[in-house]
């Protein structure tokens, strides 16, 4: 470390505004990454202070005690303490507290200052603190605490100078060690108390707002309205808002594909361009609408405070299908990728929720299904009303969500019995005061989960879509053949090959390829059907797919292949993340092997079912 | 009484967390988050499904607990209520 440098970690409670102090000081300039060997999230940032001093920031996960009861905890205070391998102890320590909650934020402040660092307390969201008439003698604060106290609105551009002012003066004197043990650990409550007794009044202990809301938000018949409400506005503004958006995309890169074949010679490589690399790039960057809007709604719930209420509202529920409250956010999210879904876990402290949602979370209908629904549904499924109202494809396709629905539900019941550990698990979650959620925050929360998707799916896709058209465009056919040349190629061998193990199903040699690239993500399922039969002959475009499908298999096989992708462990990517946030290859093998002996039986059904019926 | 018996908008006072079992993580994190003798506390709401979980606002947090964690917080009603 050069003098000119300064590492600075930001601590606190969670629901502290950290994270928003965090974006205002750094703006931009932050890396998302795991700390080594673990699945916890290190967020670093850094910034240029007025004396030209280079300050890295680390945001170290929220934190209620440093008797650590998560992973999350554990790092914290191993990395304060310096005994994180990988990590330099932090020249300066910003502790920071909530304003309107300091009861609570004051004992982990004292904490803090008892590992004998140097000190600074950050006392945030000053602003919310003011408007409730709470009235903090911050000197007093200070001397009382010996640290220095700051003033913060992480919300405002110019509400953390006087924090920036602090850390790039000269740095505090650390307080003295103190040994944690039980006896003083009891005695820290009694310190707060004396605190706030000195230097805090408080004329009420809530905001009125967060009273009122809650009245409605946690109320058991309306607080269920407005969740299903909620949710539904969420998934209806993701296809009205996402689709469209999508669907632009898609034809941008058909516009492009078609200049390509003007300016191309016809032959291979024209082919490898059109088909392969914009065909592939389309269907990735042609998914990123629905997922940004679908997190941008998760993000602005998260900031606002309803996600711990919707928890809240739904625990009960969740425990008895053995997951939790938490659960909730993270399979939420799994409606519009896994992936980021089971990153989301992370926000479960308990190692053993935290898996069992992992590992239903690639149950939730993922958008990445959705073309294939759409597809198969557009070309075997009638557009009838039923009862007057309802479309026979849409209640397919909400039939398909419900599959999903209750298949997760179910698999976590099974897995609830046959754990063999029992001990209990504790909820223990805090509810924060609702807040405005901030451009800022919401903008590089999207930011990085747009990335995170982009990174971790354009090369795959694009790869396996080429691929794709690899196996199926190569060895072209010997001459005087008759048939369509896809019947000569690489892709037909493999198809039927796996038709013996897939026959059963239903599936034809064209079904089974689709579902080699689908392993790398559900989606290129239609890009490869639509490969196999515009090269065996058909059109391209999602009509004439349709139409060619709709020649090609019975309405018991695409049933089949429908409930087949609501269950199969159809995405290598999700596997990827599994393995990566469990640290554990025997936790992907049960997530692939339940999914296939589940889609296996479930396909197979319905086949056979709609082949009795039909 | 246990903090779980009170009934929705009831007021108490914490008088202390007893633990389940030996060395009970769960009795220890309700001490650190503020549950310890003399403390206020009230049941806010009760969750729609078997009035379970509970929100109880302590100091100027409100937590969710479920009745079995709820239930280590004994607590005393002083006339008040």
């Amino acid at each position: 470390m050069s003098a000119s440098t300064l590492r600075i970690a930001l601590v606190g409670n969670p629901n502290c505004g950290k994270t928003a102090l965090f974006n205002q000081l750094t703006g931009g300039r932050q890396k998302v990454a795991n700390y080594a060997g673990v699945t916890v999230e290190r967020k670093e940032g850094r910034f240029s202070a007025p004396s030209g001093r280079v300050l890295h920031v680390l945001d170290l996960p929220g934190t209620y005690s440093f008797d650590a009861t998560s992973p999350d905890e554990q790092i914290t205070r191993d990395v304060l303490e310096g005994n994180y391998p990988g990590e330099t102890a932090p020249d300066l320590v910003v502790c920071v507290a909530d304003a309107t909650n300091l009861r609570l934020h004051l004992r982990f402040v004292l904490e803090v200052k008892r590992l004998g660092r140097p000190v600074v307390l950050a006392l945030n969201m000053m602003d919310a603190a003011r408007h409730r008439g709470i009235r903090i003698d911050v000197a007093e604060l200070q001397r009382r605490l010996g640290v220095p106290v700051v003033e913060t609105i992480a919300v405002k551009r110019d509400g953390v100078k006087a924090l920036i002012a602090q850390v790039d003066g000269e740095i505090p004197l650390a307080p003295p060690a103190q040994p944690d043990d039980p006896a003083s650990r009891a005695d820290l409550h009694a310190q707060v108390r004396e605190l706030l007794a000195a230097t805090v009044t408080m004329p009420r202990a809530t905001a009125e707002i967060d009273d009122a809301l809650d009245r409605w938000a946690l109320h058991p018949v309306f607080g269920l309205a407005i969740l299903s409400a909620v949710m539904f506005l969420v998934f209806q503004a993701v296809y009205a808002a996402g689709k469209p958006m999508s669907d632009l995309i898609g034809e941008g890169f058909g516009w492009l594909g078609a200049h390509a074949t003007a300016w191309m010679p016809a032959g291979p490589l024209q082919s490898l361009v059109v088909d392969g690399v914009f065909g592939g790039l389309g269907t990735v960057v042609g998914f990123l609408p629905v997922i940004l809007v679908l997190f941008f709604f998760i993000l602005v719930l998260e900031e606002s405070g309803y996600l711990p209420r919707a928890a809240f509202l739904l625990d009960r529920l969740m425990v008895s299908v053995g997951l939790t409250g938490r659960s909730f956010i993270p399979l939420l999210s799994s409606f519009a990728c896994a992936i980021p879904g089971i990153m989301g876990t992370r926000s479960i402290t308990d190692p053993r929720d935290r898996l069992a949602t992992i590992l239903v979370a690639p149950l939730m209908t993922c958008s990445a299904r959705l073309p294939v629904y759409a597809l198969l549904i557009g070309a075997f499924i009638p557009t009838r009303r039923v009862f007057g109202v309802f479309n026979m494809q849409g209640l397919v396709l909400f039939a398909l969500y419900v599959a999903g629905v209750t298949g997760a539900m179910a698999v976590g019941w099974v897995m609830k019995k046959m754990r063999r550990e029992r001990s209990e698990h504790a909820l223990l979650m805090e509810l924060p005061s609702y807040r405005l959620p901030k451009v800022r925050d919401v903008a590089i929360g999207l930011w990085e989960r747009g990335m995170i998707f982009l990174k971790r799916l354009t090369g795959v896709i694009l790869g396996l879509t080429v691929l794709m058209w690899f196996i199926s465009t190569f060895p072209a056919p010997p001459h005087g053949a008759t048939g369509p040349a896809i019947d000569y190629s690489i892709a037909a061998y493999i198809g039927r090959g796996m038709q013996y193990v897939f026959a059963p199903l239903g599936f034809n040699w064209q079904m089974c390829v689709s579902l080699i690239p689908a392993f790398a993500a559900r989606e290129t399922a239609v890009a490869a059907l639509a490969t196999v039969y515009a090269v065996g002959g058909d059109g391209a475009d999602g009509a004439g797919l349709a139409q060619a499908l709709a020649a090609n298999f019975s309405l018991a096989s695409a049933l089949s292949l429908l409930v087949w992708f609501a269950f199969a462990p159809q995405c290598m990517s999700t596997l990827a993340v599994i393995r990566r946030e469990t640290n554990s290859w025997r936790n992907v093998g049960i997530s692939f092997g339940y999914m296939f002996v589940v889609a296996y039986v479930a396909s197979f059904l319905t086949y056979q079912i709609t082949n009795l019926l039909t | 009484m246990r903090l779980s018996d009170l009934p929705k908008g009831a007021t108490a006072v914490v008088d202390r967390v007893d633990d389940a079992h030996a060395s009970d993580p769960i009795a220890q994190r309700l001490r650190d988050l503020g549950f310890v003798a003399g403390e206020p506390l009230r049941v806010v709401a009760i969750g729609p499904m078997g009035a379970d979980p509970l929100l109880i606002q302590i100091g100027s947090t409100r937590f969710a607990l479920r009745r079995n964690e709820a239930a280590r917080v004994k607590v005393r009603q002083e006339g008040a209520a």
